[in-house]
């Protein structure tokens, strides 16, 4: 969790908005830090998380969370986090045949249809239970990221489906949040991936867009931050703000800075 | 030449014993290992694993590409459990080498070999390894046997003590010397059939293994693919590389090289067509192994013609899927071929992507302009910026190279910032120098304006124009 993000998004851990989808999205660059900010936010703001990892190992997010100042095996251990990763589970689901059908079950099938099993799995993940010791807050479903979904052949149709049928039941049902990632392919003329990126920033409610500099690779500013608010136009004088901040990653936390203001220059 | 044959055997006879008893060879120089051995033994326990280190940055453990200029670059080695892509050049003559050096320095550490082809045969690979250059113990040796030959007795210590001397300037010279991660290597000579003999080994060669069976269930793969899975799987399971079974044996490290992957040969087309039905194959082959990868203790070198596939999209995907990966563009054929700010290099090389593991950041290095040059023995890595340097010096005032070379590491050559430095400095040069003016004047009476002075020997040796007072030196 970094606070300067927490700062310019207006938020913090103790009030949690519900029934949003916030869309992550990084052109040029990795924008894998806001799934990191994303994951300790909601941690520490006690919500129960379901993490569907698709591109790294829970290895690094733990380290990573770690640094930022959360356990991911504790969690887990607790209830509180679900966590799919996908390079192991792909690896099971590739070489031994299973009864019963993997959330990833699509990676043996010839064309594959649809994420219907994902979805039973985020659905059973976040479905609240009566333990009554702890009751965790609102659900949150959180995805890095959806552009590898193409990747394994799914058709950006079916990921379009799959993110509304998670709205319906994460968002509206159970009130809780979704935050996804996906990569902005940029000029590389991928198809799949723009539908897939127009349709998300058509239902979302937020979106970070990390990107990388135009002029190229700098030491002291690693990218520049773009958020914008989907929600009904303010009368206050908030709308003329500008929304484009850079950053610097540093070791465990990421500084934020209006345009052309990096310590470095001044 | 008759010295040469007697070098490459000595080289390879030491080089089996280091490879196979790996630290008890009898030399003068036991006083390194003995270091090397204790420091690394300090971390973590893995680290008893010849051949890799533990990054300094994230833990993680670090296997040599073979090339130490690169592995530099890529943050100090290539970290175990990752796959580097090298996006093959053009005509695909500098990328085998790269290749080719993973796979020798897997052997000359003792790693379990995996190579994988559609076009050559593994065994075929295998005996075009270049031979290493093991540049103290052997050599040494060798040295010493033709100095005991021909001088006497009392010469000897003397001898010997030369060398001493000499020596550690030697390895210091070198970025990694030659101990235990990251050897140089002679693409001249072959590597020792011994070395090779003595390695374990195991080779995927397409064409024999997709001869029998066709009748298989219809999957989401090409049928090259899922038996290249299946093998990978089955050696890492066997011989115990994954981590989660406990290992009786050693632990060691296995070395996978896969060739032109996603060339015509292995069965796939996107190298065929824009819009092929079966575009994902490639990147789901590459999603499943990289989780075979993560779970065990191997690293993968894949090259492959990128420059074939006629889908953008598909290779930003695959990059995306990929850890490390470099990018090789050779000149031949191209109009930089004869640009006299490249004539020293064979190509550029670049580094498209690092991995973060267990970080928030990665190691991005500083420099960006990397050129490589095949020269007779070795493959160079070197950054441009110095060649460019050497031939604008006489353009730009002094003092402005260094600058140069200080800042432009982290502009692009050509950038906004770049041209806005140049001109910044300039303005600012030539205020220097109009102040330099000034200053000379009241030294106009011993006559010796540094300006004028600057100007040349030939005004200055005039009467005439020392007499001239206040006139900057200039031939009417």
């Amino acid at each position: 969790m970094f606070p300067e993000l927490n700062n310019l998004l207006n938020t913090t851990p103790d009030r949690v908005e519900q029934g949003k989808l916030t869309l992550l999205c990084d052109a040029k660059t990795d924008g894998s830090f806001l799934v990191h900010h994303f994951l300790s936010f909601y941690l520490k703001a006690n919500c129960k998380v379901c993490f569907v990892a698709l591109i790294q190992s829970f290895t690094h997010y733990n380290i990573v969370g770690q640094k930022l100042g959360v356990s991911l095996t504790t969690a887990r251990e607790r209830g509180q986090l679900m966590f799919l990763e996908g390079l192991k589970s792909s690896v099971d689901v590739f070489f031994r045949a299973e009864e019963k059908p993997h959330p990833l079950q699509f990676l043996r099938e010839a064309n594959a249809g649809n994420l219907q099993p994902l979805y039973e799995f985020v659905r059973e993940a976040l479905q609240p239970v009566d333990q009554g010791e702890t009751a965790w807050r609102c659900p949150v479903l959180l995805v890095d990221n959806l552009s590898v979904l193409l990747s394994l052949g799914v058709g950006a149709v079916a990921v379009l489906d799959f993110i509304h049928y998670c709205r319906a039941a994460v968002c509206c049902e159970l009130q809780g949040n979704m935050v996804v990632l996906a990569h902005d392919s940029g000029d590389a003329e991928d198809e799949e991936n723009d539908i897939l990126l127009n349709g998300l920033s058509h239902q979302s409610h937020l979106i970070l867009r990390a990107e990388g500099l135009a002029t190229g690779f700098c030491r002291d500013v690693h990218g520049q931050l773009r958020v914008l608010w989907r929600r009904p136009p303010q009368p206050t004088a908030q709308r003329d703000r500008s929304l484009t901040y850079q950053y610097k990653i540093q070791d465990k936390s990421v500084s934020f800075f209006a345009k052309g203001l990096s310590p470095a220059v001044l | 030449m008759a010295a040469v044959g007697p070098c490459g055997t000595g080289t390879g006879s030491t080089g089996s014993v280091a490879a196979a008893a790996s630290k008890n060879n009898v030399t003068s120089f036991q006083r390194r290992g003995p270091r090397a051995s204790s420091s690394d033994s300090g971390g973590s326990r893995l680290v008893s694993i010849a051949g890799t280190r533990p990054s300094v940055r994230n833990g993680q453990l670090l296997v040599s590409t073979g090339l130490p200029a690169l592995d530099q670059l890529l943050g100090g080695g290539l970290a175990v459990g990752t796959v580097l892509l090298i996006e093959e050049d053009k005509y695909n003559i500098y990328s085998p080498l790269l290749f080719k050096y993973f796979l020798a320095e897997g052997i000359i550490n003792g790693h379990n070999l995996l190579v994988a082809s559609a076009k050559e045969d593994p065994e075929k690979i295998l005996q075009e390894l270049p031979a290493p250059l093991l540049d103290d113990n052997c050599k040494k040796e060798f040295d010493e046997e033709i100095y005991n030959d021909k001088t006497p007795e009392s010469n000897i210590k003397m001898k010997i003590a030369w060398r001493y001397q000499l020596l550690p300037k030697m390895e210091q010279a070198g970025p990694v010397s030659s101990s235990r991660f990251g050897h140089y290597y002679d693409v001249s000579k072959k590597m020792p059939q011994e070395l090779i003999e003595a390695s374990n080994w195991h080779g995927f060669f397409l064409p024999e293994k997709i001869s029998s069976t066709l009748n298989i269930e219809p999957c989401s793969l090409t049928h090259g693919y899922i038996k290249l899975l299946q093998f990978i799987q089955k050696i890492i399971y066997e011989e115990g590389f994954d981590g989660s079974n406990p290992q009786k044996k050693q632990k060691n490290i296995l070395r996978i090289g896969i060739q032109n992957l996603g060339s015509p040969l292995w069965g796939d087309d996107i190298c065929c067509t824009e819009n092929c039905d079966n575009s994902h194959n490639l990147t789901k082959f590459l999603y499943i192994l990289r989780g075979l990868l993560r779970t065990s203790l191997s690293a993968c070198i894949i090259t492959m013609p990128t420059h074939l596939i006629q889908n953008k999209a598909i290779i930003a995907r695959i990059t995306n899927l990929s850890d490390t990966v470099v990018h090789l563009e050779s000149f031949i054929g191209s109009e930089r071929e004869t640009n006299p700010l490249y004539k020293d290099y064979h190509g550029l090389i670049h580094i498209r992507q690092i991995p973060r593991l267990n970080n928030l950041i990665c190691d991005v290095s500083d420099v960006k302009d990397l050129a490589f040059k095949l020269k007779r023995k070795l493959f160079t890595i070197e950054w441009v910026q110095d060649n460019y340097l050497r031939q604008e010096r006489n353009i730009y005032p002094p003092g402005f190279s260094y600058l140069l070379k200080q800042k432009d590491s982290a502009w692009g050559e050509g950038s906004l910032q770049h041209s806005t430095f140049l001109m910044s400095f300039l303005a600012k040069a030539t205020a220097f120098a109009s102040r330099l003016v000034r200053h000379s004047e009241p030294l106009k009476q011993t006559g010796r304006g540094r300006i004028r002075h600057a100007a040349g020997p030939r005004l200055w040796h005039d009467g005439r124009r020392q007499e001239a007072p206040g006139l900057l030196a200039i031939p009417s």
